[in-house]
């Protein structure tokens, strides 16, 4: 057993850990953040990228143990102090971006990343920029658009 | 006036807990549960001679370990067949765990249960299963050929044939013409949702009672199945579907072997697992132990007149069930019937052989079955109209069913088991909106300018039908809550589709009340009990109109019991914004939610409402409080249970371009013309379209099932099975037309499969158009239609008879003549 901390959505945790635990895992049942899921095991679908010292990383990739000393953001951990949706969370409802939302937190974790790099991408940034991530249900055009939605919306707020 | 929310397209009310991680899937559920692993065959086909389990059971945190020696009762007997055919007349179904005889790899053989999953892994590594390997049946060819068996009891590999057939047909083709031969191929694909399948069951001592949470399709008759391999009364097991994600087919099967064996060892093991046991799958248990569908050899012999209508059709499918047919033999059957699409087809003769092999099982995928069947046809039509030099749109609306025939008797038996007969549609309506969309006249001016810039594209269409919405029925019930509020519950389960919001938008029509004030629950059998389950694009048909039923009877109960505390009549009510008032003097109005607490008649006030239904309150002296034919309480429950399938239809056309060096294919416009009738949620609706669209992209281009000769699914992972991100899938345009169906009171039909069904199909079509020579099988990758190029180079593939001297590149153009002169029906076009 390894003595981890960190930081998640910004309360403090401290846990023994075999070393072999996956963070996603660590995540899912030390902490309770069941919001990140797991959809492959091969980090090709990205449902459990979660952002790790504020860059996406794909949670079943990284060990626990890795994460000692990070602060650590899930979809759980998005939304702002008084439950007001993150604008990639509004724009993904109003534009219909998710159906069974199992890749949705993921999607919406790469996608805030994506815009903290390139606040203003094209389609086909966009397409590239979510290209790690799977979604069965949306044909992904709706979530194209959403991040679009959300990228015009979270500019017009900076500015 | 509440604003109509039948054909808004509303926001959904799901969003809310999916998009901040508060949804709840199965894996969320049962922290505290024990973990079961299973110990898969790594053999297609072997004699299992020995199970050592002791290194395994010494592993700390192991509770306990299951062979097929430990299944007890009717654990111990073979997994259901869950629909019988009289043509499927040698049925196999697997036992939970393996029997002796494993015959597909991932196939369950020991379940381990350990106090984590980590643990239950580590023990399951250790497990020794000691193998006999017997020859493997893989692919169709092979289980043809029949020079091994799957099954030693079923010596030629056939699980079912049947013939379906109207007309004459040989008589029909000897008489054309025109003839046509075409041999056509589809490769496997499945569902692939992104949660997979998982399990979790608790036994709670204190009440000799199971609770089984599943990520299925159906949850109402895995209870049934549950209750009736475990011995116990079915009041004694509840089952509730949580938040899915995603099913697309594949978890309509049940009940799966683990859902049988981890809700049997929660019972037995109920004293060390208090909180019950859970199973996850993974994703490579998902590929090589759940479903796969689409596996199909075709050959089509075709008669048809000099205007491209067809006369004849005969067809002989090869089907690939897998190891056993737990689902009895629905896909052939859809394919046989649903091929026929939106056409006359003359005489007709479809016979199938749905065979074994020692693969994963093959049942139910998004189209279930449509999108081999279109394939056929659709190729078909292209060849036609190759043939004689026509258009391929036209060839297509010469062998339309006229809209002022419907309905329209094709003749044959449905997957329901009921006659395939059309109730709507207008099929040229729906093709002229389609040219129009995708710009079918101007397409060749759009070749040409891109010939002239070295590019090299093509366009196809495809058309279907589907039979939606199969019975036998579904219900709902709706119920009024003292706060207003209104509870609805279906019985049949959700996966994405947004039951939650559409059926609310229905109920809060029917009833006059705001759309946020409606809740509803769907896949819990604690709240409805009566469910068939969410597959053949039911869920609105289904369960819409079995809501809006209840709905109906609720309002009409609403408005007696309003009219009585008014002094009006019913018929001069009006139930707006959850206040029934009097029609023109709106003063006069009183709640829903105080309907409801008169609706039940009080001796006791639990609150300050109550009080308005006490006995010292209100009632006439002279009856009872609860009238003889009535019960207390404004909810009531009906159900919606059609003769027969409603069809929807839709019509897709496509613009791809083709590589000319490294034969890449990139979609270059996607149309879909779609008829669901009237759209309840046309946002919704049109997400359904996406999603289809992009699994059918995936299926033509993109995803396949690679077995090898042994039997090892070499593909089994999202490394290797390539499933379409944001970068492949094109954007889709989509056009409606609303023929609403006569059969059933809100005239819909469905729409979830839609979008996949014509995919292969019409991508072939583009590319074969693109490329000058003929497609018979899909899905195609670069490497392969890099190799029909040579093929065709080399005269071993035929070419397009439209596009024969018009190529001046050297690469494709053929050394022979691609022409053939001679008499049709003399030399029938046979190609591999």
């Amino acid at each position: 057993m390894t003595r981890i901390s960190m930081s998640v959505d910004g309360v403090r945790y401290s846990d023994d850990v075999e070393p072999r635990t996956l963070l996603v895992h660590y995540l899912r049942e030390r902490v309770g953040k069941t919001g990140t899921v797991v959809g492959c095991d091969t980090s090709n679908c990205g449902a459990c990228t979660v952002q790790l010292d504020g860059q996406a990383v794909k949670s079943c990739s990284v060990l626990a143990v890795q994460a000692d000393g990070a602060q650590i953001t899930t979809i759980e951990g998005l939304a702002g102090p008084d439950g007001a949706l993150h604008p990639m969370q509004q724009a993904f409802h109003a534009q219909h971006g998710l159906q069974c939302g199992f890749c949705t937190p993921g999607m919406i974790m790469t996608a805030v990343d994506l815009l903290a790099e390139n606040p203003d991408p094209s389609e086909a940034e966009i397409r590239e920029g979510i290209e790690g991530n799977l979604c069965r249900c949306t044909g992904y055009q709706n979530i194209v658009r959403a991040v679009q939605s959300a990228a015009e919306q979270m500019r017009g707020v900076r500015s | 006036m509440s604003t109509a929310m039948f054909g808004a397209p509303v926001r959904r009310h799901e969003d809310a807990r999916l998009l901040t991680g508060a949804g709840r899937y199965l894996d969320d559920l049962g922290h505290r549960a024990l973990a079961a692993a299973f110990v898969r065959s790594p053999h297609a086909h072997a004699r299992v001679s020995d199970i050592d389990v002791t290194a395994a059971a010494e592993v700390d945190g192991v509770v306990a370990i299951f062979t097929y020696e430990d299944l007890t009762g009717r654990m111990a007997e073979p997994l259901p067949l869950l629909i019988p055919h009289p043509a499927l007349h040698a049925p196999r179904t697997a036992y939970p765990l393996a029997r002796g005889e494993v015959n597909h790899v991932g196939e369950p053989v020991v379940m381990v249960v350990a106090r984590d999953r980590y643990l239950a892994e580590d023990a399951a590594a250790r497990v020794v299963v000691s193998y006999d390997p017997l020859p493997a049946v893989v692919g169709l060819p092979a289980a043809r050929s029949a020079r091994h068996a799957v099954h030693p009891d079923v010596p030629d590999n056939v699980a079912a044939h049947l013939v379906q057939a109207v007309g004459e047909v040989d008589t029909a083709i000897a008489a054309a013409p025109h003839v046509l031969e075409l041999d056509l191929e589809i490769e496997r694909s499945a569902s692939t949702p992104l949660e997979g399948k998982g399990v979790y069951a608790r036994w709670n001592s204190d009440e000799g009672s199971l609770r089984v949470y599943t990520s299925t399709q159906a949850s109402t008759s895995v209870r049934a199945a549950v209750a009736a391999k475990l011995g116990l009364p079915l009041v004694k097991v509840d089952c509730i579907a949580p938040d899915v994600g995603g099913g697309f087919g594949v978890k309509i099967v049940h009940p799966w072997p683990e859902e049988v064996l981890v809700a049997w060892a929660a019972q037995r093991l109920a004293a060390l697992a208090p909180e019950g046991i859970k199973w996850t799958e993974d994703r490579w248990e998902h590929f090589v132990s759940s479903a796969h569908e689409r596996g199909q050899l075709q050959h089509v012999r075709v008669g048809f007149d000099s205007d491209g209508r067809l006369l004849g059709l005969d067809v002989t499918i090869w089907h690939d069930n897998g190891a056993y047919t737990p689902y009895g033999i629905i896909v052939p059957i859809i394919t046989s019937t649903q091929l026929l699409g939106p056409y006359k087809p003359g005489a007709y003769r479809c016979e199938f052989f749905s065979l074994y092999t020692n693969t994963v099982i093959v049942t139910p995928y998004r189209g279930a079955g449509r999108p081999q069947g279109v394939f056929a046809m659709e190729r078909t039509m292209d060849a036609i109209a190759d043939h004689l030099g026509l258009d391929r749109a036209e060839v297509r609306a010469v062998n339309f069913i006229a809209a002022e025939e419907m309905p329209y008797d094709q003749g044959l038996i449905f997957q329901d088991g009921r006659p395939l007969i059309y109730d709507s549609g207008d099929f040229a309506a729906t093709l002229d909106k389609l040219k129009a969309l995708v710009g079918w006249s101007d397409f060749q001016a759009y070749r040409e300018q891109a010939r002239a810039a070295g590019r090299r594209v093509g366009i196809g269409l495809a058309c279907y039908v589907e039979g939606t919405g199969v019975g036998p029925y579904e219900g709902g019930h709706v119920q009024v809550e003292t706060s207003g509020k209104v509870m609805v519950a279906t019985g049949l389960t959700s996966q994405g589709q947004g039951h939650q919001t559409v059926l609310a938008q229905i109920v809060a029509d029917e009833l006059g009340v705001d759309f946020d004030d409606v809740e509803v629950t769907t896949g819990d059998t604690r709240r409805f009990g009566y469910a068939v389950g969410t597959f053949a694009s039911r869920a609105a048909v289904m369960s819409g109109n079995a809501v809006a039923l209840a709905a109906r009877k609720v309002r009409q109960k609403a408005l007696r019991i309003a009219g009585e505390a008014l002094e009006a009549d019913p018929s001069d009510l009006e139930i707006v914004s959850g206040v029934v008032r009097v029609k023109g003097a709106p003063a006069s109005a009183i709640p829903l939610s105080t309907v409801a607490v008169l609706s039940n008649p009080l001796r006791y006030a639990f609150d300050e409402a109550a009080k308005a239904a006490t006995q010292f309150a209100v009632g006439d002296t002279s009856k009872p409080p609860v009238a003889e034919d009535d019960e207390p309480g404004l909810e009531a429950r009906d159900f919606y249970s059609p003769t027969q399938s409603t069809f929807a239809n839709g019509m897709h056309a496509v613009i791809v371009e083709t590589d000319p060096d490294t034969a890449e294919v990139r979609v270059l416009r996607y149309c879909v013309v779609h008829d669901c009738g009237p759209l309840i949620n046309p946002m919704i609706v049109e997400g359904q379209v996406h999603g289809g669209v992009a699994q059918g992209v995936a299926g033509a281009l993109y995803e396949r099932m690679v077995y090898d000769d042994a039997g090892q699914l070499l593909n089994a992972s999202f490394m290797d099975f390539l499933m379409p991100y944001a970068s492949e899938i094109p954007t889709v345009e989509i056009d409606h037309l609303e023929t609403p169906s006569p059969l059933n009171p809100l005239g819909i039909k469905g729409a979830g499969e839609a979008g996949v069904i014509p995919g292969s199909a019409v991508i072939a079509s583009a590319i074969e158009d693109a490329e000058g020579f003929v497609i018979r099988r899909m899905p195609i990758s670069p490497s392969e239609l890099f190799e029909l190029r040579a093929s065709y180079a080399a005269g071993r593939v035929p070419g397009l008879r439209r596009t024969s001297g018009e190529r001046t590149d050297p690469r494709t153009r053929p050394g022979h003549s691609p022409d053939n002169d001679s008499p049709d029906n003399d030399s029938p076009d046979k190609e591999t």
